[in-house]
């Protein structure tokens, strides 16, 4: 048995830089991670990060109040406002430690306009803002000598007396198990992307810490809440970064025109993401698309522009599909990028059960509410990372060990030896794709009653067949072939609970529109919806909205 | 199109853990990546192909592996670029220099070290400033050329030097060196660059451009190492052994295309240096595990008129 005081799931940016905090606050803290810290997915962040600098003459006011409107509502306001305020020390503490951030002339941060902000307030690293971020935030891992257990896959969570008390992992290197115990667990596991398909999401975003989690007894919160992006590549689905339209990129029609003028004519391709996707959505629909997409065009931005601050989008069109942006608009379409939902928690980290923590994308605080906007998640991972590296490490300064042993993995073994012996007729790439075709096509953009009833059959029959599926590989050395099978047994469950919550949910609000309800409702449904795993199956919940001082009024861009 | 897949296997838990080649026919998109028909086999055809992958866009940095004899990310390579002239299948191997653990998966610890050797965390002297440090946004820009790095090793898996000695920092680890040497907010210049002058430092690397070749993000390590030396020799840390270390190397590869690493030692630390030869001896000893025994009889290899073409090429081109 592996001992630490506080052990984060996640090598994310939530994970490191909840590390930093709780190994600041003097606690033992461990880290482990189904891969190396630097090929965690945040690396993938291209736009840039939020923060209201009061010195630059913006307002943290300003930027909640951008939040809350972009959330249509649902967010709530109190963790708003901490994440907005605490927005510019967070930033600046990057920068210390070594971030380079694009500069203005007098070397001081410069900024980007993003979508559904008045103001440009987004610091970014030309368009590897995350990467730059990942790579110093693992630097300074380093420097604090945190012990990283890479390349360990966490099976299942252990709780003790309604207590979190540490987690069961298996080392992929040996295909070894092992029982790690801690005071404090910090879930910091990142998105369930691949649950549908396609998706901008990295192969490894599996949500397996939201259906850890909720297998544990904590409840997901907001989870019909899945942002679709305006720009991804046509075919692979790849990410166009918002930075491209916030650098001034249009976005045409069939009939070369600038669509979003019809609806949001004030900030145009910068509206909200929801926004921008429904109208690209209707005019695909409508016959105004080409081959299933609209046309993101960079062209009259200039090649100097393009090659100092968007280099990575220039080889993404070229790689993957054969563009270059200096001469032609490239094909995209709105496809599923992120998960507004997440393990419920309060603003410190803590869920449901106690010794639990979540944050990061994994975690629903909420600050997202109905839609993110661009730049702000990088945000939600460091400030409510280091809150809750702080508190779990409180937490753990104040409490024994619980009387936990080996046996504690016993359940896992037995579930790998049954999925190894298993003889069945799937291979889990199959069961992946149905499920993500499935998830894409009733709960992309626009959804319906009788399409998501649909989906909850056809996630439900994925479920069945899942009993029936196959390893292939027997080894025990970096077997990925049962962490992939162990993964699709996590993305089902967080199918399940969005289905579910969609369901729930009888209007349109945010990422979620339904065209058979296409109103928003706050007389109803001005509150979160939750899933709760009990022994009888899932338990709907609901909660109230925390509104400080902004009314919801009508949302107009 | 169609195209052929044909990928080095080594399970080590087989009851005759060889390594071998095995040939996948795929049917795929004219679009497709490596990578996609990797995963096509892995998801599709054969649940037991490992290896390491995850954003498909050459951003984590997961997927260095060896196309057809050189390292490069199957996730920016098209298969169709990669199907060779004449047709044939597409040999992929895993990463070279680094121990094999399974498939395409190659052990990164010996790496990771080598970044953690150089201190790779901003070392600032004196109180933080109350907001962000003031730089130049040039300086900004010329270092996000190297922060660009995604530390997937396909540099490091052709490195030439790598290739006969483990001891050299390696051109990942060195352009990460150089990130922080050149940082205007970084203070550690001088301890930096005495590090980097010694055994397996800067004064190590051949200059065969291979990891600028290889570099799947412009990283150009081998402009950064040259960049090091510069600062090195403004600071005076010239005729060390680590810079006769280089010149050594380089000649030896020059005039037979062989590394003679008998002779090397003798030439950077001089005929009596005799405790410094000493203390080489593992690396000796090490090889000869490997089965690296150098020759004791150095003689040309076949290519070696090529070699001395690379090398005279470069020598003009300085
Ligand atoms: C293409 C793209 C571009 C984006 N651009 C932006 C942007 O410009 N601005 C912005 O604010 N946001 C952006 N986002 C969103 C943002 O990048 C993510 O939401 C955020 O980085 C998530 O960080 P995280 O720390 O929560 O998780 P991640 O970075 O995803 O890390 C998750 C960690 O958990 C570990 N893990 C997961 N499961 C297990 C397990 N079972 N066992 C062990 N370890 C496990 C993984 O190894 C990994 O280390 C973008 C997202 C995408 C997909
Ligand atoms: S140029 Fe130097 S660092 Fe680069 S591959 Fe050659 S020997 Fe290695
Ligand atoms: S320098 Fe280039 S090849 Fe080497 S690790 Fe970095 S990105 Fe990869
Ligand atoms: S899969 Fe990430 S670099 Fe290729």
């Amino acid at each position: 048995m592996i001992n630490h005081d506080v052990l984060i799931i996640g090598a994310g940016l939530a994970g490191m830089r909840a590390a930093l905090a709780a190994g600041d606050n003097g606690a033992d803290v461990a880290v482990v991670t189904k891969v190396h810290p630097v090929r965690s997915h945040s690396n993938a962040a291209q736009g840039g990060i939020n923060a209201a600098l009061t010195d630059r003459g913006d307002d943290w006011r300003d930027h909640a109040y951008d939040t809350i409107k972009g959330s249509d509502y649902l967010g709530d306001q109190d963790a708003i406002e901490i994440m907005c305020r605490e927005a510019g020390s967070e930033v600046i503490s990057m920068e210390h430690m070594g971030v380079i951030f694009s500069r203005d002339e007098e070397g001081r941060l410069g900024t980007r306009a993003f979508g559904g902000q008045r103001q440009a307030r987004t610091f970014f690293v030309a368009d590897f803002t995350g990467q730059a971020l990942l790579h110093v935030l693992h630097e300074q891992v380093l420097k604090a000598g945190v012990r990283v257990y890479e390349e360990w896959f966490v099976l299942s969570l252990i709780v003790e007396e309604g207590q979190c008390a540490g987690a069961v992992v298996m080392e992929m290197r040996t295909g070894g198990v092992h029982v790690m115990r801690a005071k404090a667990v910090i879930m910091a596991s990142g998105g369930l992307g691949r649950v549908f398909e396609p998706s901008t999401n990295a192969l490894i975003c599996t949500g397996d810490g939201m259906a850890l989690s909720y297998r544990a007894g904590a409840p997901l919160m907001d989870q019909e809440m899945v942002q679709y992006h305006p720009t991804t590549l046509k075919g692979s689905g790849v990410l166009i970064t918002e930075g491209a339209r916030g650098e001034g990129a249009h976005l045409l029609n069939s009939k070369g025109e600038r669509f979003m003028e019809r609806y949001a004519p004030n900030m145009m391709e910068l509206a909200s993401r929801d926004v921008v996707s429904r109208s690209e959505q209707t005019e695909i629909d409508e016959g105004r698309g080409i081959d299933g997409c609209v046309l993101l065009d960079c062209r009259h931005l200039g090649e100097q522009v393009i090659r100092e601050k968007l280099s990575q989008i220039q080889d993404i069109a070229r790689d993957f599909a054969g563009v270059d942006i200096t001469r032609e608009p490239i094909p995209i379409r709105p496809g599923m990028h992120y998960q507004m939902g997440g393990i419920k928690t309060d603003v410190n980290g803590s869920t449901a059960v106690p010794g639990l923590y979540a944050a990061g994308e994994c975690a629903c605080v909420s600050v997202h509410g109905g839609n993110r906007l661009g730049a702000n998640s990088l945000l939600d991972t460091l400030v409510f990372g280091r809150r809750s590296g702080q508190h779990a490490s409180d937490l753990a300064k104040s409490k024994p060990h619980a009387p936990i042993t080996d046996a504690a993995a016993e359940d896992d073994l037995e579930r790998i030896r049954a999925l190894l012996e298993n003889d069945g007729e799937y291979m889990f790439g199959r069961l992946r794709l149905d499920l993500g075709r499935a998830m894409d096509r009733r709960l992309s953009v626009f959804r319906n009653q009788q399409g998501m009833e649909q989906a909850l059959t056809e996630v439900r029959d994925v479920r069945e067949r899942y009993r029936n599926v196959r390893v292939a590989d027997k080894g025990k050395t970096f077997n990925t072939n049962l962490m992939f099978t162990l993964e699709l047994g996590f993305m089902i469950d967080c199918a399940e609970t969005i289905v579910l919550s969609a369901l729930e949910r009888r209007e349109s609000r945010g990422a979620h529109t339904r065209t058979d309800m296409p109103d928003r409702d706050d007389d109803n449904w001005l509150k979160h919806v939750l899933v709760k795993s009990t022994p009888d199956g899932p338990r709907i919940e609901h909660l109230p909205v925390v509104i400080t001082e902004w009314e919801p009024q009508a949302r107009v861009y | 199109m169609k195209a052929t897949l044909r990928v080095r296997r080594f399970d080590p838990d087989s009851d005759t853990p060889e390594a071998h080649f095995q040939e996948y026919d795929l049917d795929v998109e004219d679009s497709a990546t490596v990578l996609d028909g990797l995963i096509k086999v892995r998801e599709e055809v054969d649940g037991t192909l490992t290896l390491r992958c995850s954003c498909r866009s050459a951003i984590c940095g997961s997927c260095a592996m060896r196309i057809n004899g050189q390292a490069g990310l199957a996730c920016n390579t098209k298969i169709s670029d990669a199907v060779p002239r004449g047709g044939g299948p597409i040999t992929i191997e895993p990463a070279g220099n680094m121990q094999i653990i399974k498939d395409l998966v190659v052990d990164f610890q010996p790496f990771w070290d080598k970044v953690r050797a150089v201190e790779p965390w901003l070392q600032p002297e004196g109180p933080e400033p109350e907001t962000e440090y003031v730089a130049p946004n040039d300086a900004m820009l010329h270092e996000a050329g190297v922060m660009a790095c995604i530390m997937c090793g396909a540099c490091v898996s052709d490195c030439t030097v790598l290739a006969v000695d483990s001891n050299f920092l390696g051109p990942a680890a060195l352009a990460k060196a150089y990130r922080l040497v050149v940082d205007p907010r970084d203070d550690a210049e001088a301890s930096r660059l005495a590090r980097l002058d010694e055994y397996g430092g800067v004064w190590d690397c051949t200059r065969c451009m291979e990891c600028v070749e290889v570099c799947p993000k412009g990283v150009a390590p081998m402009d950064r190492i040259m960049a090091l030396r510069d600062k090195a020799m403004e600071r005076g840390h010239t005729g060390t052994y680590g810079a006769r270390h280089a010149d050594a190397f380089a000649d030896s590869i020059k005039h037979s295309g062989w590394l003679d690493e008998l002779k090397l030692p003798i030439k950077t630390f001089g005929l009596f240096n005799i405790p410094k030869i000493l203390g080489l001896v593992p690396v000796g000893i090490r090889a000869q595990l490997a089965g690296k025994r150098p020759p004791i009889f150095h003689k040309s290899i076949p290519g070696v008129q090529g070699i001395r073409r690379i090398f005279d090429r470069m020598e003009s081109r300085r």
